[in-house]
């Protein structure tokens, strides 16, 4: 039975006295196949991936007809005996590597854990087969990064240590949770590539992604995983080419990369969209000329802990005009957000100004810019930790309002009520705090709150970042209703060019602080002038076509 | 991302950090010594009573205006406050701490003399501490739920037991009821027991807490779930991972808690009659010894600088990210 890695037949698992959280799921995974288990936050993909570890959690209660690592049974194990398989049948890679490589311990020692605990190598050969193993993961340098600790490392490099440390005794199975979620773009095909690599050697690689896109790249076959149960399974291209169930149809719809301006993304209760249709309100856009938000020669410099400085943003200058979208993409440290900054006069430039309306903003004295503050709207990515988190919606949104003094009144609520409606949120979650609102009505509810003092201008920092692709399709389809309905301008900022691609008018694309090309989004997406623009555009997960 | 730098630059810019990091250091110790210093001596200048009579045998003794005078002025209590507070600055600065009135005897000596036992039983409590706060943070966050419950009602109840009371109900147990050990302090170890038990007690409590809050969240993190996949067993997981982080908080507090100590040790050593600097300072206060008051007050002081100083050092040597810096 060596032609099968892993078999699951009928896979249940319960938490406590609730209904169960996986219901009775079947796949198989061969040698040096990858098979990608995709599906939203809380379809149960997550928890499948640790039964098969048998770390489903101390009250979880597992149940299967069969459950196989490599042909020999893992189905009532004793703590003892399944301690003998994790690491040597099956890896684990998690997905953010910052908190999943112990901060205390340098790489080297993590990727050894496996190697004390299974084999029989003694510390200097364990040592020569750390260095292999950094050396196999593409990490520079091996002698000098054992001795590193995660907080050292880059995202990509960790994610590369992790990789290391779950094959370091060759098990034939590695599950990968969401393994490249945190990471931009061209670090993400790179992990990809490695798992790939991975799996041409033999190892059978079980992918786990909340985004199609992403597993499309490597992934043999797809399972496509909604409450707890494989709806749709079968081979990459015919699962993403013809998706029988509604469920993949969906996903596969959500997927912003290539598809053009005011496409819609997700199904929603508005009868006139259905998803991958152009919007039945696609009036061309009204394309003013009346430039909004201008910023000219923006730079700014921080401090690095040893004393030098740093320019976070060199000589930016662009031109947002009325109604329109300007997408400004770039990776990690390339000074996005410190633009964000910039514009919302949070931060001062050294030099050059941001001008709102041809009058000056960030020149202006903090007095005259309250005034004016009610027009420059923002939306973070991080909506929880934007909002206090003792209250509740009606208090977020009554503050916004700037009713706090007329809480009460039967108006306010009738605005709050007309404020969530525009958002696409019911009444029913004005008495809820953030904490007990999902990711994606959290974003809602962070919009509705930028909506409420009926800005003109609206600066969206990574607002879908942190969300699944299904619900970053919904919340994309909103704000390009809001935009509509209030003639709003956006800037747009992400690492993600395959959604700046797919919401901008125009595009600027950000390395290091400067603006490296801008331009019309479909033609920069059509013939980048940037070589750095055409990697971006490479590395961007899409669907085969 | 960093600009080209020579690696002598480099060096040299860990040398100076090194050295700024030292310098501040030191800055701080002096600055804090000083203040206890001005603190101390304005404190017990508001014990109202004269100072020529604690010399002269305290309140009680009935002396002579005139043999009052002698001393006032042999001791400078004639002086304005403020030439007092500078003479005694510049002696305490060369590291004179002066001479007791009331035993006529050099303060530096006798303090010092008394520093070891109570260093001794501070110590020895701390160690006790800890050892009890770890067993219990691991048992009650191993053990379920009940376990869970009773540890963390145990740590509450502990952390708020005061010293005298704990003191007295051990006594009263074990010395009177089971008579297996003394109730006053004696020079062997059984002496030991129950004043290192008082100050312990109250301590591991408090260190419990922290220390089962740090374990928890340790326990959860990704990085404990990830050395599970590779087979680490429970024993593994706590020993390699999860009780270093939760160490952290509580060795950053043990500087704190040895002051504590120190402070515990005035009730502890009256209690138990042992000797120490507990049991000195009480004396000298009583009697308006101000040099042995502000003697013992300094070497506190002192020995609390140094403990902080050792908890940086086994923060650091714990967590390397601090080496980094």
């Amino acid at each position: 039975m060596s032609e099968v890695a892993l078999t699951v037949r009928n896979l249940r698992v319960v938490f406590g006295a609730a209904e169960p959280v996986v219901h009775g799921v079947s796949f198989d995974i061969a040698p040096g196949e990858c098979l990608a288990i995709v599906g939203e936050s809380g379809s149960g993909k997550s928890v499948t991936a640790r039964s098969l570890l048998g770390l489903a959690g101390a009250n979880a209660h597992v149940t299967a007809d069969r459950l196989e690592l490599g042909g020999r049974s893992v189905l009532g194990l004793t703590d003892r005996a399944w301690r003998a398989r994790r690491g040597k049948d099956v890896g684990l890679v998690l997905q953010d590597a910052l908190v999943s490589l112990d901060p205390l311990r340098p790489i080297g020692r993590e990727i050894a854990d496996s190697l004390r605990l299974h084999t029989t190598l003694g510390a200097a050969a364990r040592v020569r087969r750390v260095l292999e193993l950094i050396e196999a993961v593409g990490l520079p340098d091996p002698e000098l990064q054992v001795r590193k600790l995660s907080g050292q490392l880059s995202g990509g490099e960790r994610q590369r240590a992790l990789i290391a440390a779950a094959i370091a005794v060759e098990a034939p199975l590695l599950i990968a949770d969401e393994p490249t979620t945190a990471l931009d773009v061209t670090v993400q095909a790179q992990i990809l590539g490695l798992l790939e690599q991975i799996a041409l050697a033999g190892t059978a690689i079980l992918l786990i992604s909340h985004d199609l896109a992403v597993v499309s790249r490597i992934a043999h076959r797809v399972a496509v995983m909604h409450d707890g149960r494989l709806v749709e399974t079968g081979g990459t291209a015919q699962v993403l080419g013809s998706p029988r169930q509604e469920q993949t149809r969906r996903m596969v719809a959500a997927i912003p990369t290539d598809k053009p301006r005011g496409t819609r993304l997700s199904l929603t209760a508005r009868p006139a969209d259905a998803p991958g249709t152009t919007c039945a309100l696609s009036t061309p856009f009204p394309r003013e000329s009346t430039v909004v938000l201008e910023a000219i020669g923006l730079s700014k410099s921080f401090r690095r802990p040893d004393g030098s400085r740093q320019l976070a943003v060199d000589d930016v200058s662009f031109a947002l005009h009325r109604g329109s979208t300007l997408g400004i993409v770039g990776e990690s440290g390339s000074g996005k957000t410190t633009t964000a900054r910039l514009l919302l006069a949070l931060l001062a430039p050294e030099h050059g100004e941001v001008q709102v309306r041809g009058q000056p903003w960030s020149a202006a004295g903090e007095k005259t810019r309250r005034g004016l503050r009610a027009s420059v709207g923002a939306i973070y990515q991080d909506a929880l930790g934007s909002f206090d988190p003792r209250w509740n919606v009606a208090e977020i949104l009554t503050d916004a309002l700037g009713l706090r003094h007329e809480r009460r009144a039967p108006q306010t609520t009738a605005r709050l009520t007309t404020l969530l409606d525009e958002v696409g949120l019911a009444a029913s979650a004005l008495p809820r705090r953030p904490l007990e609102l999902s990711g994606g009505q959290r974003q809602r509810v962070g919009i509705a709150r930028a909506l409420a003092a009926r800005p003109e201008i609206l600066i969206c920092d990574e607002p879908v970042s942190s969300l699944d692709v299904s619900v970053q399709a919904q919340v994309l389809d909103l704000l390009d209703d809001v935009q509509r309905e209030h003639a709003l301008s956006l800037v747009f900022i992400s690492h993600d060019l395959g959604v700046v691609a797919h919401v901008s008018d125009q595009i600027a694309v950000m390395r290091a602080g400067r603006i490296v090309e801008s331009g019309p989004a479909r033609r920069v997406f059509a013939a980048p002038q940037h070589p750095y623009t055409a990697q971006l555009l490479a590395a961007v997960p899409r669907l085969p076509a | 991302m960093a600009e080209p730098v020579g690696p002598r630059g480099a060096t040299l810019r860990v040398v100076l950090r090194v050295l700024g990091r030292l310098a501040a250091r030191l800055g701080g110790a002096v600055f804090v010594l000083w203040a206890v210093a001005s603190v101390t001596f304005f404190a017990v200048r508001l014990i109202p009573g004269d100072p020529a009579q604690a010399v002269l045998g305290g309140p009680g003794s009935q002396a002579s205006p005139e043999a009052l005078a002698a001393v006032s002025s042999e001791y400078g209590f004639d002086q304005p406050v403020i030439v007092q507070y500078l003479t005694q600055l510049g002696r305490l600065s060369t590291g004179d701490l002066g001479r007791s009135y009331a035993l006529n005897m050099d303060v530096g000596p006798l303090v010092l003399s008394q520093l070891g036992s109570t260093v001794l039983l501070a110590v020895l409590a701390l160690t006790l501490a800890w050892l009890l706060a770890l067993a219990l943070a691991t048992w009650s966050t191993r053990g379920g739920t009940i376990a869970f419950r009773v540890g963390s009602s145990l740590e509450i109840v502990a952390a708020a037991l005061p010293h005298f009371w704990l003191a007295t109900s051990l006594i009263v147990v074990f010395s009177i009821w089971l008579g297996v050990l003394p109730p006053i302090s004696t020079s062997g170890v059984a002496g030991l027991v129950l004043p290192v038990l008082t100050l312990a007690v109250p301590l591991a409590g408090f260190l419990g807490q922290i220390m089962r809050e740090s374990l928890q969240v340790a326990l959860e993190s990704p990085f404990v779930l990830s050395a599970r996949a590779r087979g680490e067993s429970e024993r593994g997981v706590r020993w390699v991972h999860a009780l270093r982080h939760a160490s952290l908080p509580a060795i950053s507090l043990s500087g704190w808690a040895f002051g504590s100590l120190i402070s515990g040790a005035v009730v502890v050593e009256t209690i138990f009659a042992r000797p120490g600097l507990g049991r000195t300072l009480l004396n000298a206060v009583t009697l308006r010894d101000v040099p042995v008051v502000i003697g013992v007050v300094m070497i506190v002081a002192v020995t609390y600088i140094l403990m902080t100083l050792l908890t940086d050092a086994a923060s650091r040597l714990v967590d390397p990210r601090l080496r980094l810096l």
